[in-house]
């Protein structure tokens, strides 16, 4: 966390570094501080889920918040997709908690071993690309097979006038192309803007004790922790709400491909 | 920014392992476990909604149970009452049967002894005539000496007892 003589760099959370050199026809696909926190949430998801899976009549508190989650995805694709939604939960469910579980991650105090930092992979453009990539071609597969040509009827909607159709249909086309930029931008920007906040404050703090003057940790240091609390909160907030986020869209994205407008 | 600065070195490695990682999630979570948890939690339902039906069912039954009880019951109370007002109905037709009867009875008595009172009466009637002819007779012989027959006292006596 603590660069060289002391300063506190907050961009240094976001490195990667090769733990195990690996290479494969030509590409460098060493196994990473990223691969192992994907590594890391994988293994978490997999025990919260197994842990619901007793599959009693009457669940346990366990069990109870595999399903509320596995309840609330269907519940989700059912309302904005209709019954045909049913078929898109595997993906949504996995994308949802694949996002949550590395975002929350990410906030894990692992910072208190010393020389481990928690790492937060949906904070990484490309691994959010790829993610939103898997929404978005979901979409393109899903609608081309469903509708072939027709579904290029998206991009015209119901009632535009005649006059309008040189323009609209472009307009249409350029939100449709910005949806996975938009999805994976919100989601890197949102878990990269935090954490750098969250880090210049824990700077704040730190420094601030560090100082010498007697003043400075009362004045800095003090208010800093306090509002480094609240922002803590506040960012494990935003972790749910971006998982959300990602999750609600790709829903919406994929009514557009089932039932185009 | 290392997410940009580094991203042609890394870029490989996180496509890479993201792949492996995300397939493992999609393929075992998304779908191994996944549909178990929606098949209990569709078994839960569908058991819920069962029993609910079951239950709707038997109070279904329970409402029918005591239409027709409340029915039963109701007859039995009819004819209870008609079985009542029956017997009290032949009750009193025996009961007049039976008056009549006893005042047949006893106007048959009353007329014997009306007829045996007035026979006693003519017969008494009968002997004072008789008596009253006798004393006369006496009373005659005594007071005048004369001698008057036993038709001619009757005579007198009946003369004088229908004048009064």
């Amino acid at each position: 966390m603590a660069g060289e003589s002391g300063k506190i760099d907050p961009m240094y959370q976001f490195k990667i570094e090769p733990l195990a050199q690996l290479n494969l026809a030509g590409y460098d696909v060493s196994f990473t501080n990223s691969s192992l926190f994907m590594v890391l949430v994988l293994g978490a998801l997999w025990v919260f889920m197994a842990g619901g899976m007793k599959r009693e009549m009457v669940p346990g508190r366990w069990q109870m918040a595999v399903e509320g989650i596995t309840g609330f995805i269907n519940n989700m694709l059912t309302a904005n997709v209709g019954p045909e939604g049913k078929k898109y939960v595997p993906l949504v469910f996995s994308l949802f908690m694949f996002i949550l579980m590395a975002n929350f991650m990410g906030m894990m105090p692992f910072g208190i071993v010393p020389g481990v930092h928690p790492f937060t992979i949906t904070s990484h453009l490309t691994v959010t690309a790829v993610l939103a990539l898997f929404s978005f071609g979901t979409v393109l597969v899903v609608g081309f097979w469903r509708h072939g040509l027709h579904f290029f009827s998206l991009f015209v909607p119901q009632g535009t006038p005649l006059a309008l159709m040189w323009l609209i249909p472009v307009i249409e086309l350029f939100s449709f192309m910005i949806r996975p930029f938009s999805l994976a931008l919100r989601l890197f920007v949102a878990m990269t803007a935090g954490h750098i906040l969250m880090k210049v404050l824990a700077g704040f703090v730190i420094n601030g004790l560090n100082a010498e003057a007697a003043w400075v940790p009362l004045i800095v240091s003090f208010p800093a922790f306090v509002l480094m609390i609240g922002i803590t909160l506040l960012e494990l907030l935003v972790c749910a709400i971006q998982a959300y986020v990602f999750a609600l869209l790709t829903s919406l994205y994929i009514n557009d491909a089932v039932n185009l407008h | 920014m290392p997410q940009i600065a580094q991203i042609l070195e890394t870029y490989a490695s996180q496509f890479f392992w993201l792949m492996i990682v995300f397939g493992l999630v999609y393929f075992t979570i998304g779908h191994g476990m996944l549909p178990k948890v929606e098949a209990t939690m569709d078994a839960r339902n569908r058991k819920i909604a069962d029993d609910l039906a079951a239950a709707e069912l038997a109070r279904a039954e329970a409402d029918d149970l005591g239409d027709s009880g409340e029915a039963g019951l109701a007859a039995a109370r009819a004819a209870a009452q008609a079985k009542a007002s029956d017997a009290k109905a032949k009750g009193a037709k025996d009961a007049e049967a039976r008056l009549a009867k006893a005042d047949a009875e006893i106007s048959v008595k009353l007329a014997a002894a009306e007829a045996a009172l007035s026979a006693a009466t003519a017969k008494a009637m009968a002997s004072i005539e008789t008596v009253a002819a006798d004393a006369a007779a006496d009373i005659v012989a005594k007071v005048s000496g004369a001698k008057v027959t036993p038709a001619q006292a009757a005579k007198a006596v009946k003369a004088v007892m229908s004048n009064g």
